[in-house]
This record gives structure tokens, C-alpha cells and sequence, in this order.
């Protein structure tokens, strides 16, 4: 490079500061004619009411951007406070309202008609009800589903009791472990209780006596026992509802336990509602079915823990299925002896 | 007591995404996290605007209301902190959540989500002691007496922090400024009944 090229280019600076001053001059010009009516005409119409209303509603258009990795929020995630409503006016009022009515309702019920005694006294012979598969998979189901039920309802409503009562340090450990089983053993709940539908599915098809059923309160109005089959009306229902409801808040709570297969937060947050909706009614009904298979009908707690029932629990609630199994009775000492070496006094057959 | 709150000024916002570094840098957060977000709307076309967002305080915060452990929380000046030892990870937060604030680290299977994280304003969290802090939170800018260094290093500063009533000032005299009619936001059809601001120049 040779030195004298600066100084070659030196007589373009005077042109050069002329130029700045002339456009200083323009800019002035510019500034002095400056009209806020012209300045909002030329102005980059931006954002009116309609782009908000537009980013409110959740549309993003094909030229939207946002800098985030992996991002598929909206600007405005509207739909948030109508969740936030729904689960915080209607979905947590229901819960405590279906959960705590039910405990009221039967225990009332149990104080007012009582425990539903066998009007004739046993006989001895027993009937095999439940396989060793389905009583393993019924208490499978049913110790899952009253974790689920009480870590739920602990995660709905535990801040309000749990936090006062244990203080912080407890209290996070808890909330830790109630997330973990809830969502842990939640898909095998799922799992399991497929299975246990699939396997009582031909003992559930409605039948026509089902209608009598209802119409008799399962044998609450009047003193005649309703016909019923293997299974009455009632457990039809329960299965049913399981069936249905039980489903859907699997279903709805695999959207939520797996987030990793692209689904918004729109999709969750239905997914929560009917979650909620779902397993507060299911864990109001459960508690009628706990009641009705422990205090609430003696001899049917039986049938789900050895497997046996008496014949004359049979012929009362399940007449329909007592003409039919009737011969097939064992005797009760019968069992005792085919009982392996076991000392509990549940003999436990294991034919599947 | 003052109320803190962010106020990102679109027709200065210029897209840089500084804010967005800045918070990275001054707060180390987890990777995959990003507290704050910079959204271009129409991008490429003449109306294309830009607006920063992260966790916008609000009064009313859907996220505190929603959450089951109490892990969310209001200071007094109204920032939203969070506290990372009751967090479970349900998510909740970020259902409600009207600016998609709350993130989780996703380093375990199926997506299971982590301790939630999101701006805190650059105001730390409860913590046992100032390292602690820092590593679960961030940066404690605001017990050093500093804004949030998003808005502190903002090029254009278009993107405003601090005590509701400062802010508001500052955006109210950059629109008498501006000196039309909607020059909050430009192209309002309601300009002349929504502009308070040009009542006011026009008054003197």
C-alpha cells in the first residue's frame, strides 16, 4: 500500500461533509413538516383491536414467530382462565360436594335401614364365585384405585389441610410422593382394569330383568329380592360406568402423564377436566361399592376374599345365577380338606 | 409499595432478542429453558411487529391460584416467585398460564417434567443462602437494588421494568412524544376515545 492513497482521497471530505450538512438540512425540513395526521397514515399499522382479538383467540397465521426452542405457545394463551374457572368454580366445588355427600349419604343410610342381613339362615354348601384371576386382579384394581383416589384427592385439595397441618418440609415430600405414585401407577391401574372389564365382560351384558332391577331400587322398595344373574343390575351399572367414565379418565390421564407426544396445553387442559370430573364421580360411586361389599350385605364380602359364597347368599341376591350353579354346591368341609396346608380360614381354590 | 411490572413497548421492540441472551446469561438457567421469548407477529410483511414476553407478574396470577403445592407465590412489590423444593411438576401452572411463562426441564422419559421454572423478575427465590439461590433461581438483582437485566440491556429499550406507576410514565411520555393520536399502538381505529395521551399535548 502505498502512503499516498490518503492523502489522494482527502479532497473527497469537504464533499463528503457537504453531503451531511445538506441531508442535516433535508432531515430538518422533514422534522419541521412533521404532522401527526400524516406521521399515523404512514405509520406501520401494527397492532389494532382486531390483531388482539386475533392473538386472543389463539390463531397464529402462517407469520408468526416466537424465539422460544420447541415452542408452540400462542402470544396469549386465552384458554388458560377459562381452565382456570371451570377447575377452580365447578370441577373442585363437585369433587368435595359428590366425595363428602357420598360418605354422608351412606352413612345415614347405614344408621336409618342398616346392614342387609340373609333373611334364611346358611346352609353350609358353598358356590364358587370369583376365580383366583379375577379376585387377584379385583384387589389388584382396587388397592390401585384407592391410591389413585387418594393421591388425586390430594393433589386436588391437599394444599388446603396437609400444608397447615405438617408444615413445609413434610408436606413437599409428600406432594412428591403423591405425583410419583399417581402418575406411576396410574397407566398400570389402566392396564389392569382393561383387563378386569374384558375378563367380566360376558357376566355384565344388560338383560331385561335389569330394567325390574332399578324400578325395584335393587330390592329397596318392597321386601321381594329383585331377579338378578350373576351379576345384579346394580354391579352391571358399576361396571358400566367403569367402562365408560373409568376409560376416559385413563385415557385422559395418559394425555396428561406422557407429554412427550405433542399435544398443546389445550388438549391437557381438557384432559384435566375430564380427568377430575371423571375420577370424583368414580371415587363417590366406589365408596357405595366398598360399602355394599363390606358392611353393607352380609356374605358378599366373602364371595371377593375366599372366592366361595354361601347358597343361600346366592339364592337370595343372584337367584337367576343360583338355578343355575346350584348343583355344582360344595360342602363347606369339603373345601376345608381340599384346602392346601394353609391355616387361614379362607380356603382358596386355585382354578383360574 | 411499589408494584413491579414489565411493560415491552412493540413499536420500539426490534427482534434482537438481547433480552432473551441477557436472561440466559444473568441467570443460568437450565438447558431447553427459556424464560423469556421474543414473538413476531405477521413476520416479513409491512405490519410485522415484535413484542417480548416472559412471566408478566400479574395481580391475579391464574398459575398461584391453580397450582396444588403452594409452590407459587406473591411478594409484597407483586412479583411472582416460585419455590423449587415444593414444585412436583404437574403442569398446572402451564395450563393457566396466559403467556406460556412456566417451563420444565424435560430431562427424564416420557417427558416427565422436571422443578418448574420461569422469570422471577430477576428476584431470586427462596433459598437458604445467596449460592443456593443463585443456582436454583438465578440472578437476586432486585436485593442489589437493579432492575432486571432483560430490560436493563434492552438496545431500543423498548422492553421497561419497574414500579407500575414509573413505567406508565415513561410509556405515557414516549407516546405524547410520538405526538399522534395512537401512538401506544399504531393503526387503533379508536384512537381519538382510547388516546388519553394526545388529549393531553393537545391541552398542553
Amino acid at each position: 500500500m502505498s502512503k499516498s492513497t490518503p492523502w489522494r482521497a482527502l479532497w473527497q471530505l469537504p464533499l463528503l461533509v457537504l453531503a451531511l450538512v445538506a441531508s442535516l438540512g433535508l432531515a430538518q425540513f422533514a422534522l419541521a413538516q412533521a404532522d401527526p395526521d400524516r406521521e399515523a397514515a404512514t405509520a406501520v399499522p401494527a397492532l389494532d383491536a382486531d390483531a388482539w382479538r386475533q392473538i386472543k383467540s389463539g390463531e397464529t397465521g402462517p407469520n408468526y414467530r416466537d424465539s422460544r426452542f420447541d415452542s408452540n405457545y400462542n402470544l396469549i394463551n386465552a384458554s388458560g382462565e377459562t381452565w382456570r374457572q371451570l377447575r377452580e368454580r365447578w370441577v373442585s366445588p363437585f369433587g368435595v360436594i359428590v366425595v363428602v355427600g357420598m360418605i354422608v349419604v351412606i352413612a345415614v343410610f347405614y344408621l336409618v335401614v342398616g346392614r342387609k342381613k340373609l333373611d334364611e339362615p346358611l346352609t353350609g354348601r358353598k358356590l364358587l364365585r370369583w376365580s383366583l384371576v379375577v379376585r387377584s386382579l379385583h384387589w389388584t384394581v382396587a388397592t390401585l384405585f384407592i391410591l389413585l383416589a387418594l393421591t388425586g384427592l390430594n393433589l386436588a385439595y391437599g394444599k388446603a389441610v396437609f400444608r397447615p397441618l405438617f408444615g413445609d418440609g413434610f408436606w413437599a415430600a409428600m406432594m412428591s410422593g403423591t405425583k410419583l405414585i399417581h402418575n406411576y401407577l396410574g397407566p398400570l391401574f389402566g392396564v389392569l382394569l382393561v383387563i378386569l372389564l374384558l375378563r367380566l365382560l360376558a357376566h355384565n351384558i344388560p338383560r331385561k330383568h335389569d330394567l325390574a332391577w332399578f324400578a325395584k331400587g335393587g330390592g329397596l322398595v318392597g321386601k321381594e329380592h329383585p331377579d338378578a344373574g350373576f351379576a345384579n343390575a346394580g354391579e352391571k351399572l358399576w361396571y358400566w360406568l367403569l367402562a365408560t367414565a373409568g376409560i376416559a379418565v385413563i385415557a385422559s390421564g395418559l394425555v396428561m402423564d406422557f407429554p412427550n407426544y405433542g399435544q398443546v396445553r389445550d388438549t391437557m387442559q381438557w384432559a384435566n377436566i375430564i380427568h377430575a370430573v371423571g375420577a370424583f364421580g368414580l371415587t363417590a360411586v366406589a365408596l357405595g361399592h366398598i360399602y355394599i361389599g363390606t358392611l353393607g350385605t352380609e356374605g358378599s364380602f366373602e364371595g371377593m376374599a375366599s372366592g366361595y359364597v354361601d347358597a343361600t347368599w346366592a339364592k337370595e341376591h343372584h337367584n337367576l345365577w343360583y338355578e343355575e350353579v346350584k348343583d355344582q354346591a360344595v360342602p363347606e368341609e369339603q373345601l376345608a380338606e381340599s384346602r392346601p396346608t394353609s391355616e387361614g380360614d379362607a380356603p382358596a381354590p386355585r382354578s383360574g | 409499595m411499589a408494584t413491579m411490572k414489565f411493560m415491552c413497548d412493540a413499536e420500539r421492540c426490534i427482534e434482537c432478542n438481547g433480552c432473551v441472551t441477557a436472561c440466559k446469561n444473568a441467570n443460568e438457567v437450565e438447558w431447553g429453558v427459556q424464560r423469556r421469548r421474543v414473538v413476531t407477529l405477521n413476520d416479513g410483511e409491512p405490519s410485522e411487529v415484535s413484542i417480548s414476553v416472559a412471566c408478566m407478574h400479574c395481580d391475579d396470577a391464574p398459575c398461584i391460584a391453580v397450582c396444588p403445592t403452594e409452590t407459587l407465590f406473591q411478594r409484597d412489590d407483586g412479583i411472582v416467585l416460585h419455590d423449587k423444593d415444593l414444585c412436583i411438576g404437574c403442569g398446572y401452572c402451564l395450563y393457566a398460564c396466559p403467556f406460556g411463562a412456566p417451563q420444565f426441564p424435560k430431562q427424564n422419559a416420557f417427558g416427565e417434567r422436571g422443578k418448574m421454572d420461569k422469570c422471577t423478575f430477576c428476584a431470586g427465590g427462596p433459598a437458604e443462602t445467596k449460592e443456593e439461590e443463585y443456582q436454583k433461581y438465578g440472578a437476586n438483582r432486585i436485593a442489589e437494588g437493579k432492575l432486571p437485566l432483560c430490560a436493563e440491556m434492552c438496545s431500543t429499550k423498548a422492553l421497561l421494568a419497574g414500579d407500575a406507576q414509573e413505567v406508565a410514565d415513561i410509556f405515557r411520555q414516549r407516546v405524547v412524544q410520538r405526538g399522534h393520536k395512537d401512538g401506544g399502538w399504531s393503526g387503533n381505529p379508536r384512537a381519538d376515545a382510547d388516546s388519553l395521551a394526545y388529549d393531553a399535548t393537545q391541552q398542553g
